[in-house]
């Protein structure tokens, strides 16, 4: 048996955290991911499926949903993805394919994204130096995929907080555009 | 230049790649007789009009949907902006 460590996507053994001026960006790797598309025709199957699983409807266009145990955005056309605390569901896509069967295609999603969360005040201030969504306009339980650094990012607005998935493989230059821009807010 | 996003809203065109004139969409069944003259124009002939023009734009850093866009050429405005999908099925196409 090798003695390996689990390494944060920023490297380190614990999760990162900075604060600056008002706000705190946290990394939070303790995240099961799942993504789910319906399959041509069986859509309707499919959202009865999931919000069975889910415990409230699959979320609507650009919209977040949180049933009692899982969670889950919209990210495209009939396609969703699943999110869970990984310690409870290390095997969230196998219990969300057991859920849908054949009406959708599973992938797991864990390993491919980073995850950070943003709280404190001025949250538009920052993500307005950031990309192009208008955080000001966006109310809590939006979800939406936009551009930060170049990066393909999922930004989830939350009531006081925002949830931030960036590609895991560039980590560390999404981070470093959010330290970027915190400083030069506040 | 911003593009109205029939799900999703104004989004600006930095989120969006090009892939061409929206024929694409139609392309020729490979297995029917005499079909090599008809893939080489749908591969090689294309209008170029100076005016209004149908265009294939992938959402390709959002919810990555194909669109067609209804553009015009000469004067930048968008006309219309509708999902590929949606305009495969109204042709009677089944996806």
């Amino acid at each position: 048996m090798h003695d390996l460590a689990p390494m944060t996507a920023l490297g380190a053994s614990e999760p990162r955290t900075d604060t600056i001026g008002p706000i705190r960006i946290t990394e939070a790797p303790d995240w099961a991911l799942a993504s789910v598309a319906a399959r041509l025709g069986q859509e309707a199957t499919c959202q009865t499926a999931l919000r069975k699983l889910l415990g409230t409807p699959a979320p609507g266009v650009a919209a977040q949903a949180s049933g009692p145990v899982l969670s889950a955005f919209w990210i495209g056309p009939h396609i969703w993805m699943f999110e869970a605390p990984y310690a409870t569901h290390p095997d969230l896509a196998q219990q969300v394919k057991a859920a849908c069967a054949d009406t959708a295609s599973v992938t797991d999603q864990t390993g491919a994204w980073v995850r950070f969360e943003l709280t404190g005040r001025d949250l538009p201030r920052l993500m307005e130096r950031l990309c192009n969504l208008d955080m000001g306009a966006m109310q809590a339980g939006h979800a939406r995929r936009s551009v930060i650094e170049h990066l393909g990012c999922y930004v989830i607005r939350h009531e006081d907080s925002i949830t931030l998935y960036g590609p895991r493989s560039s980590a560390q230059t999404l981070h470093h555009a959010l330290i970027t821009a915190a400083r030069s807010v506040f | 230049m911003i593009i109205n996003h029939p799900l999703l809203g104004p989004c600006d065109a930095q989120e969006f790649t090009y892939k061409g004139d929206a024929r694409l969409i139609d392309r020729p069944d490979g297995m029917a007789e005499g079909s090599g003259p008809a893939f080489y124009d749908y591969a090689y002939l294309r209008d170029n009009p100076a005016g209004e023009h149908r265009e294939l734009w992938f959402h390709e850093q959002g919810d990555r949907s194909w669109l067609v866009v209804t553009r015009n050429t000469v004067t930048h405005d968008i006309i219309s902006v509708e999902l590929a999908r949606d305009v495969a099925r109204s042709m009677g196409r089944s996806r």
